[in-house]
């Protein structure tokens, strides 16, 4: 046997917005021993009938692919996209970062949110609250360059995505 | 996320007002329930008292909830209608929980009403309350925690479609105490839009042309046919006979599947795997075109994944698209209904050029054939007439003796060595008639099954081949039996081990038989007596034929106290963590199953 490797991957669904919905999402993920990096849920339609859960999951190309049919079998589930495989797409979350610091450290971390352009949405004399939108991995960047000038806190959304182009989740 | 909204659409409607229990039963009416299994209490009250002022649908009174879902799951696999149960809440849901997973794995349908407390109560550790919707989720294909009577009506038509749609499974309706007493509006089926319309797809026509391709360039093919054949329909078993007429190919069944396919049929190999036969498991290895229909490759078939079937190409049919790929890569998957499939690929085969390796076939046929003369059932039986009955002799003249009685006949087993032996020697003509439990391997199924079945059916010859261990996990349904003088037939195959247990202590762990053993057994006969059923038992090969013959002929229920040898082992075997060509066929060869792996070991 071909030894498969892993990536990550991330998938959207449309769900209808019913009590229990995101748990039995949940429990199949655990359940079956998948993986959950990040998972965002909101109603998305106008009457707040449906919802989009985006999962970012790691695993094998295969089990990646159990994970999609896995999740198409849930009844409350209309649709089920895996945005990685299925051409270019955006993806992009949001974190709220508190850096408590004084002196150099302190400009140091301002100088560094103004190159990532995330914004500063809380000043005291001691801390910054950052507020930064991209990718995970900018994300992911600038927490590391926050960490040894007095990161204290993270809160992140997780991610939310879209593929590119006209195309929508709807005519996969 | 908010309660249930628009979750069914609804189309036009004109709205009659009723108490919810009577709206339940309405719609239960109208979806052509004739039966429930159920067991009364306190939140489940105003549905009993509807049930009592009507006559359309009749009650079974079980003696545990477990046994309602094991009797319905039976209904439902005896008849090819959704079975319906229902419990009371908290415990009542709770019990109910190892049958849904039962029905769950073996891909039955039903619909399980469970009471709950009133909404407004709901999350106050009420008095019988548990979280049933969120137990539940995990063993049932969809569950409905029913909060608004407007959604009560449109829940329960919703539920069997869903439970009978696809791959079939039981569906779960939680109904709080004000829902079945309030009012709430009735709407009828055609008026609900449920949601499987959106999960059905059409059969790859391109994909079934090139799978027939496949099969007509085999020159060693085999059919390895499952339990999706049976949920598909009596017409998928009739298709299933043509198709293998037409093609001349052999066929192996999975434990669910048996009965689409005669089992007296020459082109028949028997089951495949764990238990299967020689020729089925030898066929299975060396084929160069496997044509799974309805099977999900467990790995009860499997054995070790790696020397599966390994030079096949491999076509896999089946209406769940989440099973093909699952466990063995497949060159050919093909989503839909699998009678409707074997439909397709008939016209197909005639459509293509004829097969042209025919002798290479009757080569396969002959290879087959020296399998089969190996005999891999045989056992040696003592032949005194005082001697000590083996269990496969027991098992095999009920079968040949219930044969005989030319009725129309139903088997339910217990799970364990009898289980698989009756699978080995039963060899059925028609699907719907063999009800066990596969995939969960419930102990405690047989018996209630068997109710469900003789239910059903109750002209029937319905047998639970039983044993002694197993059938003292659902025993109280002798009061079942007896409330409603279903003539069942029950035979233990008592050898006073847990046996199946006791054969993997005996070949993987050294011969300790740690708490294996039925001690301090009951006396069936005079238990038999107590549940006002009649009572035998045998223990010499002379007076077996005589002591079957009775409880077949008798006209109420039996219990037979079959006592065989204790140290009686199933085989052939495929050991944990072995390949399909490496059986142990018989106590010769046992040694063989000290040199297993640790990681043989570590499967279960």
């Amino acid at each position: 046997m071909q030894v498969e490797v892993s990536g990550s991957a991330v998938i959207s669904l449309l769900v209808d917005n019913e009590s229990g919905a995101l748990a039995r999402i949940v429990e199949l993920f655990s359940g079956r021993g998948y993986n959950i990096q990040s998972l965002t849920v909101a109603p998305v339609d106008e009457h707040g009938h449906t919802s989009r859960v985006n999962i970012v999951t790691t695993g094998t190309q295969s089990s990646i692919w159990q994970v999609k049919t896995q999740l198409e079998r849930l009844v409350p589930v209309s649709r089920v996209v895996n945005l990685t495989a299925e051409g270019p797409y955006v993806a992009r979350e949001m974190a709220l970062v508190k850096v408590v610091s004084s002196g150099e450290p302190r400009t140091e971390a301002l100088r560094i949110a103004q190159a990532f352009r995330a914004r500063a949405v809380d000043t005291t004399a001691s801390s910054f609250v950052f507020e930064l939108t991209g990718s995970t991995d900018k994300l992911d960047s600038f927490i590391e360059l926050m960490r040894p000038l007095g990161l204290v806190e993270v809160s992140r959304t997780g991610v939310a995505s879209i593929c590119r182009g006209p195309q929508t989740i709807q005519n996969f | 996320m908010t309660s249930m909204t628009g979750s069914t659409t609804l189309n036009a409607q004109t709205t009659t007002t009723l108490p919810g229990a009577e709206v339940l039963l309405r719609a239960l009416v109208e979806q052509g329930v004739e039966v429930i299994f159920g067991y009364p209490g306190g939140a489940v009250l105003p549905i009993y008292d509807a049930l009592f002022k009507q006559d359309h649908i009749r009650h079974v009174l079980v003696r545990h909830e477990q046994a309602a879902v094991h009797a319905a799951e039976a209904y439902a696999r005896s008849t090819g209608k959704v079975g319906v149960v229902l419990v009371t809440s908290g415990p009542g849901a709770t019990n109910a929980v190892t049958g849904l997973l039962d029905a769950m794995m073996d891909s039955i349908p039903l619909v399980c009403l469970s009471g709950q407390v009133p909404t407004p109560l709901i999350g106050n550790d009420a008095f019988q309350e548990a979280d049933t919707t969120g137990i539940t989720r995990p063993v049932t294909k969809y569950n409905y925690l029913v909060r608004k009577p407007e959604d009560l009506a449109p829940a329960v038509h919703e539920a069997f479609a869903i439970a009978r749609s696809g791959r079939p499974g039981p569906v779960l309706i939680d109904l709080p105490k004000n829902i079945t007493v309030g009012d709430a509006p009735y709407v009828d089926a055609g008026a609900v839009t449920p949601r499987t319309i959106r999960m059905t797809t059409q059969p790859d026509r391109a994909a079934i042309a090139r799978a027939v391709a496949a099969m007509k360039a085999g020159k060693r093919p085999l059919f390895y046919t499952g339990g999706g054949v049976i949920n598909s329909g009596p017409q998928a078993s009739e298709n299933l006979r043509r198709l293998v007429a037409l093609t001349g190919f052999p066929v192996t069944s999975t434990l669910m599947g048996l009965g689409a396919f005669p089992g007296t049929d020459e082109r028949f190999l028997g089951m495949l795997g764990m238990h299967g036969t020689y020729e089925a498991n030898l066929a299975t290895h060396d084929c160069d075109v496997l044509i799974a229909l309805g099977s999900r490759f467990d790995d009860r078939v499997t054995g070790r994944l790696d020397a599966f079937s390994p030079g096949s190409f491999k076509i896999h049919v089946d209406i769940d698209p989440s099973q093909i790929n699952k466990i063995v890569h497949v060159n050919e998957g093909i989503v839909g209904d699998v009678g409707e499939i074997i439909a397709m690929m008939i016209e197909e085969w005639e459509k293509q050029p004829a097969y042209a390796h025919k002798a290479e076939l009757e080569a396969w046929w002959a290879k087959i054939e020296g399998w089969r003369a190996l005999d891999c059932l045989r056992f040696g039986q003592d032949q005194a007439p005082d001697a000590v009955i083996k269990p496969q002799q027991a098992i095999q003249r009920i079968y040949e003796l219930a044969r005989q009685t030319g009725r129309d006949t139903y088997v339910s087993t217990e799970v364990g060595q009898h289980q698989m032996w009756a699978a080995q020697f039963f060899r059925f003509d028609q699907p719907n008639r063999w009800l066990t439990s596969g995939g969960l391997g419930t102990m405690g199924y047989g018996l209630p099954a068997a109710v469900g079945a003789q239910i059903a059916h109750p002209d029937a010859l319905v047998l639970d081949v039983a044993g002694e261990a197993s059938t003292l996990m659902n025993i109280q349904e002798l009061g079942t039996i007896a409330q409603y003088r279903l003539p069942v037939k029950i035979f233990i195959i008592n050898n006073h081990y847990m046996g199946m247990v006791r054969q993997w202590q005996e070949l993987l762990h050294g011969s300790r038989y740690s708490e294996s053993y039925s001690d301090a057994l009951p006396d069936f006969v005079k238990l038999a007596e107590s549940f006002h059923a009649t009572g035998l038992r045998v223990t010499r090969l002379d007076q077996l034929d005589a002591t079957i013959r009775q409880a077949l002929e008798h006209n109420g229920p039996v219990i037979v106290d079959i006592c065989v040898a204790e140290g009686e082992n199933c085989f052939p075997m495929i050991p944990s963590g072995a390949a399909h060509n490496q059986m142990i066929l018989g106590p010769e060869q046992e040694a063989v199953s000290a040199t297993i792996s640790k990681e043989g070991q570590m499967l279960v």
